[in-house]
């Protein structure tokens, strides 16, 4: 039967969307001007179509080089730490106590680095890493492994990566735990008069009952990842040369260093784009991972 | 105008949003008046047509920038208009994007 939905309360939305339309529209509209003109700055405009586009998506030139360089580092780098963070943070949340005074103990540790402000966290590892007064870089080069963040294009990589598994591992660990508490015990006692393995357990109990969570995480931890700007801008500055240069420190470089309007425009909106679609991506996989339940349990 | 200078507002710029709204505004105009119930289509996940109306523009975006990146933006024809008003190929894209818009609201 079809049953039909009253839309009338969405008009109660409306004094929300003047907020948003002051504090996103209205700049957005802006950025989508920009990027049809070209400036000299002295607010005088020259039209130049999608001209700025076309430069942007066309790996020939400079404009289209750089974007397209940083956009393939930043999925290699989101696809990096979601590889580590994932897995980690599911053994980390597996090994966390179930109850018992520790378990907050454990939750205050883990939430330690998700309390550090982005710059700070940059900040730490900048000087943690460095070869002359940082402890990491000191000792690591007093073992003879030659390491230099500044110089070296894949120690800069590793501490980045490094820094973004230590700063973040904890988020995912603790969406897991939340997902693991959730499961009632009957569940654990099955298995145990079954006979089940602890790998039985997991991959037919716990794993099936993290999903959610675990899209989530993968969820934030993407979209944070893909767009990922201070810490390594702080680290290394988007180098040695441009090897960490991300799609945002790329964008900063061209619309401040630059200030090429058109141009950071058109990136920016092909950018937002890119992440418009993976949040509509996962945000419908989500809610209807969580809608299919209820529907087959009626069914039955 | 002096106050809104900021926004570098271009004619073409200011047609596309004035029609972005007033298709925002038909759109809420009917789901007040004539409600509907979520349907399922080939994507098979539930759709309102505000998810439709999205999925049309997103996909007419990339429509246009596959299009600028592959075929480019060089002119198809002249419009016996003036001096003549050059057509760029990136109309072509408009037309699919709109043929696509209708197959969605069709089928998703």
């Amino acid at each position: 039967m079809d049953k039909t939905i009253n839309q009338k309360a969405w008009f109660l939305v409306l004094p929300v969307f003047l907020v948003v339309a002051f504090s996103a529209i209205l700049p957005l509209m802006t950025v989508v001007n920009y990027s049809m003109q070209d400036t000299f700055g002295n607010n005088q405009f020259f039209w130049n179509g999608v001209g700025w586009f076309k430069e942007l998506l066309d790996p020939s030139t400079d404009l289209g080089g750089r974007f397209l360089a940083s956009l393939g580092r930043n999925l290699l780098f989101s696809a990096i730490i979601l590889a580590i963070e994932v897995p980690l943070g599911i053994v980390v949340a597996l090994s966390m106590p179930r109850d018992g005074w520790s378990v907050a103990a454990c939750l205050v540790i883990l939430a330690l680095p998700l309390l550090i402000p982005w710059n700070v966290v940059g900040t730490i590892w900048q000087i943690f890493g460095r070869p002359d007064i940082g402890l990491l870089g000191y000792t690591l080069n007093s073992l003879g492994i030659n390491y230099n963040y500044v110089s070296n294009e894949f120690d800069a990589w590793a501490t980045v990566i490094v820094m973004d598994v230590w700063h973040w591992t904890s988020l995912v660990a603790l969406l897991c735990y939340a997902g693991l508490k959730s499961i009632p015990d009957a569940y654990y006692q099955a298995a145990q008069i079954d006979g089940a393995s602890r790998w039985a357990v997991f991959t037919a109990i716990q794993l099936p009952k993290m999903n959610r969570v675990l899209l989530i995480a993968v969820l934030l931890r993407f979209m944070d990842s893909f767009m990922i700007y201070t810490e390594p801008f702080v680290v290394t500055g988007g180098g040695p040369g441009n090897s960490t240069t991300f799609v945002s420190i790329e964008l900063v470089k061209i619309a401040l260093g630059q200030f090429d309007l058109g141009k950071a425009a058109a990136l920016s909106l092909v950018y937002n784009l890119i992440i418009l679609i993976v949040c509509w991506v996962f945000y419908t996989v989500m809610t209807n991972a969580g809608a299919e339940r209820p529907v087959k349990q009626g069914a039955e | 105008m002096e106050h809104i200078a900021w926004m570098a507002w271009t004619l073409p710029t200011a047609i596309f949003f004035v029609m972005l709204s007033l298709t925002l505004g038909v759109m809420t105009w009917l789901a007040a008046a004539y409600p509907e119930a979520e349907r399922v289509g080939v994507l098979r996940i539930p759709t309102t047509r505000g998810d439709r109306l999205f999925i049309s523009l997103v996909l007419a975006a990339v429509i246009h920038l596959l299009w600028i990146a592959f075929v480019g933006i060089d002119s198809i024809a002249t419009l016996p208009i003036g001096e003549g008003v050059e057509i760029s190929s990136l109309w072509l894209a408009t037309v699919i994007s709109l043929v696509s818009a209708v197959a969605v609201f069709r089928t998703v």
